[in-house]
């Protein structure tokens, strides 16, 4: 693991190699907000709002910072105009499926975003795919993943595992951005395990 | 559909999971759907999970999670057939068997769906059931079409 030396924001940053951008800000004490990242999870650059703008041999491009891993002598940028108009339209984009969630309405403040830009599609989750992978990767039981795809993709409880595993774990539901999870696992107990429910009650 | 049969087309492919998609379109292929025990089944061999199965299931357009006809029909929508009046021939389908794209008679007998294109615009317009082609349509005798079929 050699280190290599690259720029944030103005700031030379040391971090080892195989490091991402977003880790290696991190390390440096300078926040990118994202929604998707998790400590415990491999990278998934779901939810793009990480975006920054990198400056490699006199080119910049934006790159989505939770899956760009860092390199020798790149220069970062986590807030430029460019960088604040795209976070800005993908909060507006996801505050159209999910406006009323905390963490989307802090974030709208701070980047000007409006929530009513685009007509409303309310199906709260916004596809981080935090509670799929948590599951999958930390948990290793699967109660949880994607069903269907493009606008009509969604989360979906498997009711055989989740009727195992889930009332005893739980581990997913501080992660949601939108709380939208909770109500999916409520549906499914409802629907597949009400008996279970009474009990706990 | 048997559990026996699910585990030859599994045993088939000596339960590699990267044939889990060529086992699943065997599956549909065998049974016209995929029940949730055979998944299940497909799930424990291969060992792999039943939400990543359930992932792919819904993702391809191919499978089916719910029951469907003996036989599937096919109304192709594309440009050529639409200008020559794919539209009425679905009307008349969909009046004939009761049911809508996408949908299944009570009688198990059709499941119907509209595709985009079959690849044979001169022949437009183009109605297909179960794989075979029946070409140049006209409103009054796809009935006779359907009525081949039980």
């Amino acid at each position: 693991m050699s280190a290599i030396t690259l720029e944030i924001d103005g700031n030379k940053v040391q971090v080892t190699d195989g490091m991402t951008v977003l880790e290696a800000a991190d390390n440096a004490g300078i926040f990118i907000p994202t929604l998707c990242h998790h400590d415990k999870l491999e990278p998934f650059g779901g939810c793009r709002l990480c975006i920054v703008e990198v400056e490699e041999r006199g080119w910049t491009k934006m790159v989505v910072s939770c899956v760009y891993l860092a390199a020798e002598g790149l220069v970062v940028r986590t807030r430029s105009d460019k960088v604040d108009r795209i976070r800005k339209t993908i909060l507006e984009l996801l505050l159209a499926h999910a406006p009323d969630a905390e963490v989307l309405k802090e974030l709208a403040q701070e980047y000007g975003a409006d929530k009513d830009r685009f007509e409303k599609d309310p199906s709260f989750c916004i596809h981080c795919g935090l509670c799929v992978r948590y599951c999958a990767e930390v948990k290793q039981k699967f109660a949880v993943g994607f069903v269907d795809r493009g606008i009509r993709k969604e989360i979906s409880f498997i009711p055989e595992i989740a009727a195992r595993e889930c009332n005893a774990c739980k581990e997913c539901f501080p992660l949601c951005p939108t709380s939208y999870l909770q109500a999916a696992f409520v549906l499914t107990e409802s629907l597949a395990f009400p008996a279970q429910q009474k009990k706990s009650e | 559909m048997n559990i026996e049969t699910v585990d030859e087309i599994i045993d088939k492919y000596r339960c590699e999971a990267s044939y889990l998609i060529q086992i699943m379109l065997d599956i549909q292929s065998e049974n016209h759907w995929l029940p949730n025990e055979a998944l299940i089944r497909v799930s424990e061999k291969l060992e792999v999970p039943v939400a990543r199965i359930q992932h792919i299931a819904t993702f391809y357009k191919a499978f089916s999670l719910v029951p469907k006809g003996r036989h599937r029909v096919h109304i192709c929508m594309g440009t050529a057939c639409h200008v020559r009046g794919a539209r009425r021939i679905l009307d008349i389908v969909q009046d004939l068997t009761g049911i809508k794209p996408g949908e299944t008679d009570l009688e198990m007998k059709y499941s119907l769906e509209t595709v985009n294109c079959l690849g044979c615009c001169a022949l437009g317009p183009v109605m297909e059931v179960d794989g075979k082609v029946h070409g140049k349509v006209i409103p009054g005798k796809a009935g006779d079409v359907l009525n081949k079929y039980e």
